[in-house]
């Protein structure tokens, strides 16, 4: 776990590396540099269209260029994509289900400086509320990659979750396989399960180390496809071990959490905490001191994980 | 063009005119007022300019319209089905649960659709992405796109203006309905867009306007001067009449939402009745 990469490092690579394909054309809001589009743009500036800051013009547009067939990439900052333009992916490429992958790079308070403006912690509960809407939140550079393979292959609206902060390589390259909709079990354990997603699922592994050490037995898994959600393993995790912590650098109102607690109290009720984003704005600071402040940490999640046993 | 297709044209208009009263009578809501004032332009489109094919909606060299101010549909729906994309019959189901008619236009549902609009400022963004796609891709197809004048207010219809000029997009036609009127009364009241010929020409569009925008012949003509003009998108804007060929509907902002009754429903078809039967006589002259 010493590589770092960010997710959106592993985009601009992913988009620049799959895109020979002449069907894939690329949209961004003048921010191709920070979203790595710009990636793309070296290798083949004839498909890429950048659309100035004018965001909710690109989501149409991204809209209108996918009826003619082509898979459209369109980036943009997350507060963007899922913030100004949330009406036209809504109207304009869902209801019609578009070829259209929203890349959104810079989502969570792992932005840093640039502060609570920029910072982008309702996009997953935005996005996942849409109709024919796939939403996407990758661990490493290793999953983005595979992931981007994946929905070039998929036709019809995505919207995936990427950092700015780079982020340790989890999985092997020749070896990681990206299954559409599945869960990813990373450490087996009895005790507990920690469910995250994002740059959480490598902390989620220091707080399984944590409590290793104190004898709790945590099972982690890592949930890439945020809807449509993995059912079977959040079930099997709940009747296996029978307590869960969600770990997520997203407002714990309507994201991941949310989503697991869908499917446990429906299927097998199960005593569940959170880790997130209290309902709050971020603020400017340094990615790792903001993660801290937040409670976004490996001894945060080992606290609830021993909490939630509790209820058991 | 020959006073004879001339003729045949704005007959077509006169029909699709009453479609959208009929339309919006069986389904007692929808908007009639904006319908009416671009039959002429919708008749032109589809009966004249356009490469459409009835039977095969979905062909790849096809011309594409993006109908921006959705709520227009009982145009759009009367036009189609008029063409020949769906049967005249489906028409009464217009907006009810058991019709594909979608209160506003689903390309998913409706064969003919090329865009899903209805969210007022996206159409025109989506019409300048398929112009996009037609010149990175190097197509032939045309693309058109029919605009409000009250749907000016959205922020993103300038965005799409401004992206449309600068990638010198040729293959683009717009229109704007400037038929004065918007659901709160005029739109020099509600909210006045002011100069709109000036601000396109400053945004780098060729600008058409056309003093009378329900002429048929003056639209046609429109066309042509589109296509010669070279490394700029076209607009042109229509001076109509909203409500146009329905007398007590015309210029008044309270039909723009609104479905006629049983009384009002046979004015209008009497009125268009008689406006067809002048066309038809005005043929053997």
């Amino acid at each position: 776990m010493s590589k770092k990469i960010a997710t959106r490092q592993a985009y601009g690579d992913a988009l620049a590396e799959f895109g020979k394909d002449e069907n894939i054309i690329v949209l961004d809001a003048d921010l191709s540099k920070s979203t790595k589009t710009d990636n793309f743009k070296k290798v083949y500036p004839n498909r890429f269209i950048n659309m100035g800051i004018a965001e909710s013009n690109m989501m149409s547009v991204a809209a209108g260029i996918a009826t003619t067939g082509k898979t459209v990439f369109a980036s943009t900052f997350a507060i963007f994509a899922a913030g100004r333009a949330l009406e036209q992916v809504r109207n304009s490429i869902c209801y019609p289900k578009l070829n259209v992958k929203v890349c959104a790079t810079h989502a969570g308070i792992s932005v840093g400086e640039d502060g609570a403006s920029h910072q982008m912690i309702e996009d997953i509960s935005n996005m996942k509320t849409l109709p024919n809407m796939t939403v996407i939140s990758p661990a490493d550079a290793t999953e983005t990659r595979a992931a981007i393979k994946a929905i070039i292959d998929y036709n019809g609206p995505v919207y995936m979750r990427l950092g700015r902060l780079g982020v340790p390589v989890l999985f092997d390259r020749e070896t990681y396989k990206f299954e559409w909709g599945k869960g990813v079990q990373i450490k087996d354990g009895s005790d507990a399960t920690i469910i995250a997603t994002g740059l959480m699922v490598h902390i989620a592994i220091e707080a399984q180390e944590i409590l290793e050490k104190e004898g709790i037995s945590a099972r982690v898994i890592n949930i890439h496809t945020i809807k449509p959600i993995d059912k079977d393993i959040i079930i099997k995790a709940c009747k296996e071990t029978g307590a869960i912590v969600t770990a997520e650098e997203h407002s714990v109102v309507n994201g991941l959490g949310s989503s697991v607690s869908d499917v446990a109290s429906q299927n097998y009720p199960t005593p569940i905490k959170m880790v997130g984003i209290e309902d709050k704005f971020g603020k400017s600071g340094k990615p790792e001191l903001l993660l801290q402040e937040y409670g976004l940490t490996a001894q945060n999640i080992a606290n609830k994980v021993k909490e939630v046993i509790k209820m058991k | 063009m020959n006073k004879k297709t001339l003729l045949e044209l704005q007959i077509t208009a006169t029909k699709i005119r009453k479609n959208i009263i009929e339309q919006v009578f069986y389904a007692n809501s929808g908007h009639p007022g904006g319908s009416l004032s671009i039959a002429d332009t919708l008749a032109a489109l589809y009966f004249h300019e356009m490469n459409i094919e009835p039977s095969n909606p979905k062909k790849d060299d096809r011309d594409r319209f993006v109908l921006s101010k959705g709520h227009a549909s009982p145009g759009l729906y009367a036009t189609l089905a008029q063409r020949g994309f769906f049967p005249l019959e489906d028409l009464k189901g217009f907006r009810s649960i058991d019709s594909y008619l979608q209160g506003h236009p689903s390309m998913k549902d409706i064969p003919g659709v090329d865009m899903s609009t209805g969210s007022l400022g996206q159409g025109i963004s989506a019409a300048v992405g398929m112009a996009i796609s037609g010149k990175v891709y190097n197509q032939d197809y045309r693309v058109y796109s029919i605009i409000g004048d009250g749907e000016l207010e959205e922020g993103q219809v300038w965005e799409a203006f401004m992206s449309a000029a600068h990638y010198k997009l040729d293959n683009l036609m717009a229109f704007i309905d400037h038929n004065g009127l918007q659901i709160d009364g005029k739109i020099i009241d509600v909210m006045n867009p002011n100069n709109i010929e000036a601000k396109l020409k400053a945004f780098n569009w060729n600008v058409i306007v056309l003093k009378d925008g329900n002429d048929m012949e003056s639209i046609i003509a429109t066309f042509e001067q589109a296509k010669i003009t070279k490394g700029k998108p076209t607009v042109v804007i229509l001076e109509t009449t909203k409500g146009k060929g329905v007398s007590y509907m015309e210029n008044d902002y309270t039909w723009h939402g609104k479905a006629p009754n049983q009384e009002q429903r046979d004015i209008a078809i009497s009125e268009l009745n008689s406006e067809l039967a002048k066309l038809e006589g005005l043929k053997n002259v």
